[in-house]
Order: structure tokens, then sequence, then C-alpha cells
């Protein structure tokens, strides 16, 4: 049972995705076209806002406030979803948590009311998981300013008409990463056309490139060489909110479901009257369950302010299994329209497979745990 | 500007709503309770005239305990305070002592603006603005899709089958709203936790100098008898088209007598 002021949210949230979601994001997708409209009301009610104190333009809530929105958006579509926990954990978070109270007060109060989306650049073309070995992007102080040199690949929120800042991560000595804010339109930062993917159509993903790309000296974010710390504790948090996203999807799934069968017919009942249907979304409904339980537990942790690293790793391989897993059910249950776009289940199997790649991958989330196990000085 | 916003707790449309087999009154246990949708409307244009000319949003719903789940909602979308009408005494109810109950309940609160939404999607009878505005002696301005405020000066208007009514009249004033005024607002975490801390005055019949021989089932002028459950629909009739079709269509609906 979530407390009242979590359940009046999520009933909020609930609302509004059905009401002003659901109706529309189809076409959307379809299109592969942001949803500016549905962001511009997101804002309008908080969601970006929702970890952050109210001195900053923020509502006053915590990181389980944008846990509980990211499931209800996802359960309807994850474009969305990824959308504020791109720009809220990813974007905004790390200003807040590491930035000086002048890059707070910039930044934060139009991040904070969805005015304004951030980015965060860590992965790049040559390697996501293997930091800093992939790393390639450089940034070397010329007097007061940093000069920045390199490519960052598959970053959400990037280039959207709203998009204000990304945090760059780049190498500022040997083997010694720093993360350094880079306002959009800044010469010599460029942002490629968008990506055509499997998934997530409705979200903004792009390729940048840095060339003699100049930004003043005070932009460095934090310390200078502990931006790998940084994003390690980003990502940490991160893969409780993308638990949390998948956790709706997989609800979804069986929310879409539980509609289906009892209209659809065959053999003379609906199809749900089948015991190989029905076990089908009994165990749909275990794993979003589980995977629920997983991420609310981890999310506990965090906010209690212990070490929570093998819990939010569980967390988030448990509920991209139940994304995929269900979303697989689902397209099956739904048989031929379960292939077509206009049901949302289509749009579910497409949207899943994202969620066991993207904030580390599933072999990631398992090294962590093995780690976290004392496996990893063997 | 003291506002005051009736809001309605009524059962879920979404869900299935049921009447009581003892007493052929609503089922409030059977559903959800959620906020009268028209209600959310009133609401927010008293939010919007609050935000344009200062002033206070008090809500006042008349309902059993579990209603405190509407008053919140109405508290969260950014209401100041509220005024929940609660006794045992009011149950059954009918519009006519509904009318005479929240009235004597607005005299004790004071008042320069109420807003009602228009219906409610439980009993529907559209009749509580116009019974309060005359048992409270002021003007009613009904199904106003806009209202402006003007000093003492206020302006509603409302969409007729042959265009515009302009209707003005001077505060204290009762309006009732209709949902082409505005989008109402989601509340926002913020107001959802402010919520919690505003104040929630719950008036018994005797605090309000409510007549207890004028409300509830007993003083009811109308009774409901008897109910039934709504048959299935039934299937549609189907038209084939074998070069007679506007004709059979045709047909079908003179039957029916629309044309
Ligand atoms: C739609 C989308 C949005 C994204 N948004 C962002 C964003 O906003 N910001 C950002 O920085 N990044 C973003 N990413 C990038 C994403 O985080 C990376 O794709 C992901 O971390 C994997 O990195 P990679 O693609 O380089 O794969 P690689 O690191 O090349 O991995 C390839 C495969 O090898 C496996 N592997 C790697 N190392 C090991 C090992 N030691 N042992 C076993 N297996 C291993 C991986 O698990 C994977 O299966 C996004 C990606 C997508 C597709
Ligand atoms: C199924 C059903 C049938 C009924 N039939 C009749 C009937 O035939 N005749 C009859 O006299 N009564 C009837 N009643 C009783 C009636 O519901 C109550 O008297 C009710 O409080 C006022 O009527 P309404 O909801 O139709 O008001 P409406 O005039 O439709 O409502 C307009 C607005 O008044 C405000 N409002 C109404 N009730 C409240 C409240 N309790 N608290 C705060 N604001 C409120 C809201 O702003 C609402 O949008 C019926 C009730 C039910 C549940």
């Amino acid at each position: 049972m979530l407390k009242d002021e979590y359940e009046e949210l999520r009933k909020t949230v609930e609302a509004f995705a059905r009401d002003v979601v659901a109706p529309v994001i189809g076409d959307y997708y379809e299109r592969e076209e942001f949803p500016y409209d549905i962001v511009r009301q997101m804002g309008a009610m908080g969601l970006f806002g929702l970890p952050f104190p109210e001195e900053y333009a923020g509502m006053g809530g915590d990181y389980f406030a944008l846990c509980v929105t990211l499931e209800e958006l996802a359960r309807v579509d994850s474009s969305v979803a990824i959308t504020l926990e791109a720009a809220v954990s990813l974007g905004a978070m790390p200003i807040f948590r590491f930035g000086t109270e002048e890059q707070r007060e910039t930044w934060l109060p139009r991040l904070a009311a969805g005015e304004m989306l951030g980015a965060f650049g860590l992965t790049e073309p040559g390697g996501g998981t293997d930091v800093p070995g992939g790393m390639r992007t450089t940034a070397v102080l010329d007097g007061d300013e940093w000069v920045i040199n390199g490519t960052k690949a598959f970053i959400t929120n990037a280039g959207t008409d709203i998009t204000g800042v990304v945090g760059v991560a780049a190498l500022t000595g040997e083997r010694e990463i720093s993360t350094i804010l880079v306002p959009s339109g800044t010469p010599g930062f460029t942002v490629s056309k968008k990506y055509s993917k499997v998934g997530w159509n409705a979200s903004d993903t792009r390729e940048l490139s840095f060339t003699e790309c100049r930004v003043p000296a005070a932009n460095l974010l934090g310390e200078r060489g502990r931006g790998y710390a940084q994003f390690l504790q980003t990502l940490d948090e991160g893969r409780i909110a993308i638990a949390a996203l998948s956790v709706g999807l997989a609800q979804g799934c069986v929310d879409e479901c539980l509609k289906y069968v009892r209209d659809r017919k065959a053999f003379g009942h609906p199809i749900g009257h089948y015991q190989a249907i029905q076990f089908k979304i009994a165990d749909m409904e275990v794993r979003a369950h589980t995977a629920r339980l997983a991420y609310h537990h981890a999310a506990e942790k965090m906010l209690a302010g212990e070490p929570f690293k093998k819990e939010a790793a569980i967390a988030k391989l448990v509920s991209s299994n139940a994304a995929m897993d269900n979303a697989r059910d689902a397209t099956q249950i739904f048989g031929g329209y379960g292939f077509m776009n206009e049901f949302p289940v289509g749009r579910f199997y497409r949207d899943a497979k994202i969620l066991e790649i993207g904030e580390g991958t599933s072999e990631v989330q398992r090294m962590l745990i093995a780690r976290q196990l004392g496996l990893g000085d063997l | 500007m003291n506002i005051v916003v009736c809001v309605k707790q009524v059962p879920d449309t979404a869900t299935e709503r049921k009447l009581r087999s003892d007493d052929n009154t609503l089922d409030r246990d059977a559903a959800d309770g959620v906020v009268n949708e028209l209600d959310e409307y009133a609401v927010e244009e008293a939010l919007k005239l609050k935000e344009a000319h200062g002033g206070e949003v008090t809500v006042l719903t008349m309902g059993p305990g579990k209603a405190t789940e509407t008053i919140r909602k109405a508290l969260a979308m950014g209401a100041d305070k509220a005024v929940h009408l609660s006794d045992d005494a009011l149950h059954g109810s009918d519009a006519l002592s509904t009318s005479y109950a929240m009235a004597q309940a607005l005299n004790k609160v004071g008042f320069d603006l109420v807003v009602l939404g228009s219906e409610s999607t439980d009993a529907r009878t559209g009749v509580l603005a116009a019974m309060l505005a005359e048992r409270l002696g002021v003007a009613q301005l009904t199904l106003a899709n806009k209202v402006d405020v003007d000093g003492t000066s206020i302006t509603i208007q409302r969409i007729t089958d042959y265009g515009y009514d302009r209707v003005e009249a001077t505060l204290p004033a009762v309006v009732s709203v209709v949902e082409k005024i505005n989008e109402p607002r989601y509340p926002s975490f913020k107001g959802i936790m402010a919520a919690k801390k505003k104040p929630v005055e719950t008036l018994a019949i005797g605090d309000a100098s409510i007549d207890p021989s004028q409300v509830g089932l007993a003083a009811a002028w109308s009774e409901v008898v008897d109910f039934a459950a709504a048959p299935p629909r039934a299937a549609g009739t189907i038209v084939k088209d074998e070069g007679d079709g506007g004709a059979k269509a045709a047909e079908f609906l003179a039957s029916k007598k629309f044309i």
C-alpha cells in the first residue's frame, strides 16, 4: 500500500495518462514526433520538479514520487515516461546534486518547471559499458574556457526545441573524467538528426558532436576528476527509475490483456476462458507485482540513506525482464492484432527491448550484483 | 472576493453504480467516490477568479464521512479551506432539502460568490443552483461558459441554441458552470502535500442551524418507490443494402419516430 500522498499522486498521473496521453500518443509514435503539448502539460503538473525542493521551483517531493509517476506514465506509454526520466534523473538531478549554487539557480527552475529539458551524455559510439576505456571525448582547459572535442551517441532529450543543457562526460586528463555543462546552441556543439529506432519513437534520441566547442571554465559540474563517481551515483538512482518505468510497461501489458481476453472470442468462448490464456496473464501479473516490490525496496533503502547498489541492480534486472516477458506474452495473446501498431501492445513490444540495454545492460546489472556479493576480486 | 465552491462526491461513472435495497437511496459504499466531473470545472473557475481578483476559495461539500477524499482533491487543486456538512440526519435528502441545508451552511460560512457545477452525474436534477440562489435571496447566473467579475458586478456568458446569452448581476450571486468554461488543472504533488495541512471544518446540522425536520429521507418531497436495472442493450438492427438500403433505413427511422 502506498502512503496517502503517493497514492493521490499515482491516481492523478493515472488520470492524466488515461485522459491526455493515451488518446493521442499512438499518432505521435507513428509520426515519430516529440509530444511537446503533452510535455508542456506534464510541466504544468509539476512532474519535472517532483524530487526538487521548492526553492528551485520543485515540488518538494522525493525520488520515490518520481518513480511512482514513471510507472503510471509507462503503463500507457514509455516514450513520455523516458522523456521525464531522462530530463529529471539524468539532466536535472546531477545539477542539483553536484552543481554550484549559481549553476542550480541558472538551470533548475526552468528544468523543474519542464519549460526546459536537460540531457546527459556519457555513451559514445565506441562504447557505453566500458568507461573510461571506450571514452574519446576530451575537454581541455584553455585560459578560462573548456575546449571540448568528441562525439556522444544515443543521447535522450538532446535535440528537442526545448533542450537547454547537456551534461557532457569528458576526459580532462589521463583516465580523469569530469562533467561539463554545455548549453544548447553553443558554437561547435552540433546535434545530428534523429536516429531511426526500434521503439521509444516519440522520444528524442540524438548523436552529438563537439568540435572545438568552448564553454566557460565555470561550467565544470562539481569537482574536476569526479565525473566517474558522479555518474555512478546518477546511474544507481537512475536504475530504480528505469525499473519503475519497466514495471509500468509490464503492468500496462496486463491491463490491455484483461480487456482484450473478455471481448475476443474463439471456439465459442472469450479467449480468457481458456486456462492457457489465464495462466499467461497470471504469470504476467506475478512478474509486474514482484518487480514492483523490488523497485519499492530499492527506493526505500535509497531514501533511508542506506547502501542500495545491489537492490537497484536487482530491481532493474527483474523489471526489465518482466517488461520483455510481458510484452512478448501480451503480443501473443492479442494474436495478429498484437503485431499491429494501432494496438498499444505492439508499441509495448517495441518499447520493451531497450529496457534491457539503457542505463546499464542486463549484463552490467549481473556484474554489479556479483561484485556486491564479493565476487569482484576473484 | 470570498468564493465558495460546492463540490459533490459522486460514484465513479466508470464503475457499476447501485441503489441500496433497504431504502432505495444511492449505495455510496459500492463504488469509488470521485469529484463530480463538472465540479472540477467549478473549482478551476473559482481558482482562476481568485488568481485574478484575490480573495479566498472555500470548498463546501454535503455528504458522508467518505466525502473527505473529494474535499482533499479540491484542496490539492488549490482551494484554501473546506467546510464539510456531514450528519446522519441528512441521509436521503432530496434536492429541495439539500438546497435548504446547503443554504444554511452558506449563510454561516459567508460568501460573495457561490460556484457550482451545473449538474451532478448521479442524481442529475440540475436544479441546485436555482434553488440555492432562491433560498439565499441572491442572483442566479446558470450554465456559464465564461465568467467575468468587475468590482461588485458579475457577467456570465451562456451558450444557447441560437447564440449567446449575456447575463449580468451584482454580487453576491450564485453561478453554475458548464464544461466549456475551462480546462481543470491536475493537482501537483506540492498541492497534494499542502492539502493535508489545510483546514477542514466539519459541521453537523446543529452547527449550521439546520432544522432536522426539514431534511433527510422522511422530509423528502419526492420518493424513489422502485427501481430496476436497465435492460441490457439489444443487438442493433442491420440494414443490408440490396439497392433499397436508403428506403429501408428511412423506414426504420420512421418506425422509431425519428423522421
Ligand atoms: C534509445 C536510447 C537512449 C539512450 N539514452 C542515453 C542517454 O541519455 N545518455 C547516455 O549516456 N546514454 C544513453 N544511451 C546509451 C545506453 O546507455 C548504452 O547503449 C548502453 O549503456 C550500452 O552501451 P553500448 O551501446 O555501447 O553497448 P556496449 O557497451 O558496446 O555493449 C555491447 C554488449 O556487450 C556487453 N558487455 C559489455 N561489456 C561486457 C563485459 N565486461 N562482460 C559481459 N558483457 C559485456 C553488453 O552488456 C552488451 O550486451 C541510450 C541508448 C538508447 C538505445
Ligand atoms: C440516483 C439518485 C436520484 C435522485 N433523484 C432525486 C429526485 O428525483 N428528486 C430529488 O429531489 N432528489 C433526488 N435525489 C437526491 C439528490 O441527489 C440530492 O438532493 C443532491 O444532493 C442534489 O441533487 P443533484 O445532485 O441532482 O444536484 P444538481 O443540481 O444536479 O447539482 C448541481 C451542483 O450542485 C452542487 N451539489 C449538489 N449536491 C451537492 C452536495 N451534496 N454537496 C455539495 N455540492 C453539491 C454541485 O456543485 C453540483 O455540480 C437523487 C439522488 C440520487 C443519488
